[in-house]
């Protein structure tokens, strides 16, 4: 890890379809991908939404992004916290969520779970810990 | 080490301002701007909940905005200062961090 390496925050919270925001959140994470920076994702209020398993957009005509998200960790973006009462809220489970996980190298490419469950107060300190927090 | 939050919808149409007083960390700055200064206003549905919520963060609002959209200054909330553009970057330059709840 060299010093420039700074911490990267991506906060989603919108719902994936409604509007282009999650969509975009998406492009520009992969894009920053690229620049070797230490990075995570925030998915609070509707953003839990993005992460539902079994988007079916075919007869709605829309792009459907959420297997992308399973991608993410071939890019070493492997964390991405995801708020526990956002989820209650909404009468979700971490069942009904995609399974992401991704190979870590350092572990013989062992699979591990990419999605880390949150509290509401240990996602207010996963923000306050950030060098940048881009918001979606 | 503290961070400016910035919000910018009105807290009648979403649940924007509340998910950031919910994240905002004690000692913590969060600036009303656009139509988030109608979460600012004295004697609304929102007041109490804002001035709870907020108990423990610095609120301020932009005046700029406040005018723009006809609000007399003194429905601005006890508690709540206002702040003009420059004073903006000021605190934007001074925090440690800004994250914008949109």
């Amino acid at each position: 890890m060299s010093e420039n390496i700074k911490k990267f925050l991506y906060v989603n919270r919108k719902a994936p379809y409604g509007t282009i925001y999650a969509q975009e959140a998406l492009e520009v994470v992969l894009i920053g991908a690229a620049f070797d920076q230490d990075v995570s994702l925030a998915f609070l209020d509707d953003g839990v939404f993005q992460l539902t398993k079994g988007q079916d957009t075919k007869e709605a005509g829309l792009k459907n992004f959420s297997p992308t998200f399973r991608a993410l960790g071939d890019y070493e973006v492997t964390k991405l916290y995801v708020e526990q009462e956002s989820l209650d809220e909404r009468g979700l489970t971490l069942d009904d969520l995609q399974d992401i996980q991704y190979e870590d190298e350092d572990d013989d490419y062992e699979e591990k779970p990419s999605i880390i469950v949150v509290s509401r107060a240990a996602m207010a300190d996963v923000m306050a810990d950030q060098d940048v927090v881009l918001s979606f | 080490m503290s961070t400016l939050h910035t919000v910018n919808k009105s807290p009648f149409q979403t649940q924007t301002l509340i998910s950031c007083l919910g994240h905002a960390k004690a000692g913590d700055s969060v600036l009303m701007i656009e139509d988030g200064v109608y979460g600012a206003m004295s004697g609304s549905a929102m007041s109490e909940v804002v001035a709870g919520m907020g108990a423990n963060v610095k609120l301020f609002v932009l005046g700029a905005d406040v005018s723009a959209r006809g609000i007399d200054a003194g429905r601005v909330a006890e508690g709540v200062t206002s702040v003009n553009y420059e004073e903006f970057v000021g605190m934007a330059a001074s925090c440690d961090r800004v994250q914008n709840w949109l």
